[in-house]
């Protein structure tokens, strides 16, 4: 068939002729930020409604309006900042010591074959453990003030880091590091050059488990045995009944998750730069 | 420097990999393993460079004439490059060179100096997943010639890289072994590369690998270009010599599981 011939056929289609159809739809979700805070709104406005309507009991559940002021009300009388300065140091020190202990850990249990199965027997006998159930011993131990906390947090956030720490090094390419062996690189420098920067990516999608763990942990902590901390102002404002204290207590909380989940973003953006 | 494999024979579990393999690397020399897929050439250069243990035999480095300046006298190359992703070109050169006693000013003259040699001057900062394949192997050797090894260990560097790049590739490389004299084992199964670029090729039978012949090509390889009637025929020769162990090995089902 001519060119020509070609092009005319083009351009007088059969009548039984229909374009093609496009099928490859949806599947492919994007975000919409105005979208994200809208949903606040809305909820809180209809929150609000549903309050000042009568159709909410005060009793039950504050208005946010009334949350609001207790939460003001903490803030001026300075409690929130006794309060969260104690939770905050709580959670600080026991996660960075369960990251610690748990990073040296998985490193061991990642590399050397004397570590790994001891290691991966007693991390998987003793992970599932409920932490909060160990606090009573702790208590024991460590007496009611703050190392029985800080040991609790530490604990709970030390298995789930040892897990993800052995296996970022478990997925580290082996071709890698045999390129290092091969350019008789040290064994400090293939960890630290090599295998480290490998695993990050997992282990510090392993913080972001670990962190909101030592969250949970420190909140229940807090509400067996403490004076000042988020959790003893949460249950404190539920024995009496002030459910507006509470509510502000819990907004206080979510604030903290999304602080945390924005510092490691950075920490994400700032070690992974690279991917 | 002169290698000399002894007797190197090696073993995976039941399946013997290798068997009284002998023969010596000259100086200069540039030497090609070919053979069909599962002959144990790749597992042969593991030992040639010390990253395997053969069950008997061994490789000895017959002098200590090393390049002035040589950190790694046996230097991989490798298929799939090897580099870290969260280094720059000028990283990962760095990386081989950072625990070597040489000042930050020496150890940049080396980077410069390699990655002038490569044609990556313009990409010292790039990362790896912004550089196509081509220039990601150009990396590998850059890497590898910072150490200015006495012998270069090449395991199928061109295999994964598409048709064109492999082309222009084997002429930096052809280009490279003739300017430069260095010593190599370069691993391939193309044919063509290895009479390219290789002094001697040494062909290997499967199961057990044992050598079936040592070819010698004595034409220059400055000298050599694309379509040479005598590389064509040596490239004959060499289909001759594995065809049927290459028909072999493609009947093969996989029992080795």
């Amino acid at each position: 068939m001519s060119h020509e011939g070609a092009k005319q056929m083009a351009q007088t289609p059969d009548t039984n002729s229909e374009p093609v159809r496009f099928r490859a739809t949806g599947f492919n979700p994007k975000s919409n930020p105005v979208a994200a805070w809208g949903s606040f709104i809305l909820v809180i406005a209809l929150w609000q409604l549903g309050s000042s309507t009568g159709f909410i009991s005060e009793l039950a559940m504050p208005s946010p309006i009334a949350v609001a002021k207790a939460l003001w009300q903490l803030i001026i009388s300075g409690d929130l900042w006794l309060h969260l300065g104690a939770s905050l140091q709580r959670l600080v020190g026991g996660w960075i010591m369960g990251t610690v202990a748990g990073l040296v850990v998985g490193f061991l249990v990642g590399m050397f074959t004397w570590a790994r199965s001891p290691g991966v027997a007693l991390v998987s006998a003793l992970f599932p453990i409920p932490k909060i159930a160990l606090l009573p011993l702790f208590i024991i131990w460590f007496g009611i003030g703050e190392p029985s906390k800080f040991a609790t947090i530490a604990f709970g956030v030390f298995f789930p880091t040892v897990i993800n720490t052995f296996g970022g090094v478990d997925n580290v390419q082996r071709n890698l590091i045999r390129m290092g062996q091969s350019f008789d690189l040290p064994m400090w420098s293939v960890i630290r050059k090599i295998i480290l920067p490998g695993a990050l990516p997992t282990i510090l999608s392993g913080f972001r488990i670990s962190s909101s763990i030592a969250i949970i942990l420190l909140i229940a902590a807090e509400m067996i045995g403490a004076q000042y901390g988020i959790g003893a102002l949460i249950l404190a404002a539920g024995n009496l009944y002030q459910t507006d204290q509470l509510i502000a207590g819990v907004v206080v909380l979510s604030l903290m998750g999304l602080c945390v989940s924005w510092l490691l973003g950075r920490l994400d953006r700032w070690l992974l730069g690279w991917r | 420097m002169r290698l000399q494999i002894q007797n190197v024979s090696h073993s995976y579990d039941q399946v013997e990999a290798l068997r009284d393999i002998e023969f010596g690397i000259e100086p200069g020399e540039v030497v090609a393993l070919i053979g069909p897929s599962g002959c144990g050439k790749s597992t042969l250069l593991s030992i040639i460079g010390g990253m395997l243990k053969p069950t008997s035999g061994a490789v000895v480095m017959c002098d200590q004439a090393k390049p002035e300046g040589c950190l790694n006298p046996l230097t991989y190359v490798f298929q799939d490059f090897a580099l870290l992703p969260w280094r720059t070109v000028a990283g990962n050169i760095s990386l081989v060179l950072e625990d070597h006693p040489l000042s930050k000013s020496e150890r940049d003259e080396r980077i410069a100096e390699v990655l002038a040699q490569t044609n990556l001057s313009d990409f010292a900062n790039a990362y790896p997943k912004q550089l196509s394949g081509g220039m990601k192997q150009r990396v590998g050797i850059a890497r590898a010639l910072a150490v200015r090894p006495a012998v270069l260990l090449m395991d199928e560097p061109l295999s994964a890289l598409d048709a064109q790049t492999r082309i222009l590739l084997l002429d930096e490389f052809s280009d490279l072994f003739a300017r430069t004299g260095m010593t190599a084992v370069y691993v391939t199964h193309n044919l063509n590369e290895a009479v390219r670029l290789a002094h001697k090729v040494v062909a290997l039978r499967r199961r057990p690998g044992t050598i079936k012949e040592i070819h010698t090509i004595d034409v220059p390889i400055n000298e050599r270009r694309e379509g040479m009637p005598e590389l064509i025929a040596h490239e004959q020769a060499l289909w001759n010599l594995i065809r049927d162990e290459a028909i072999a090995a493609d009947k093969e089902l996989e029992n080795v599981a």
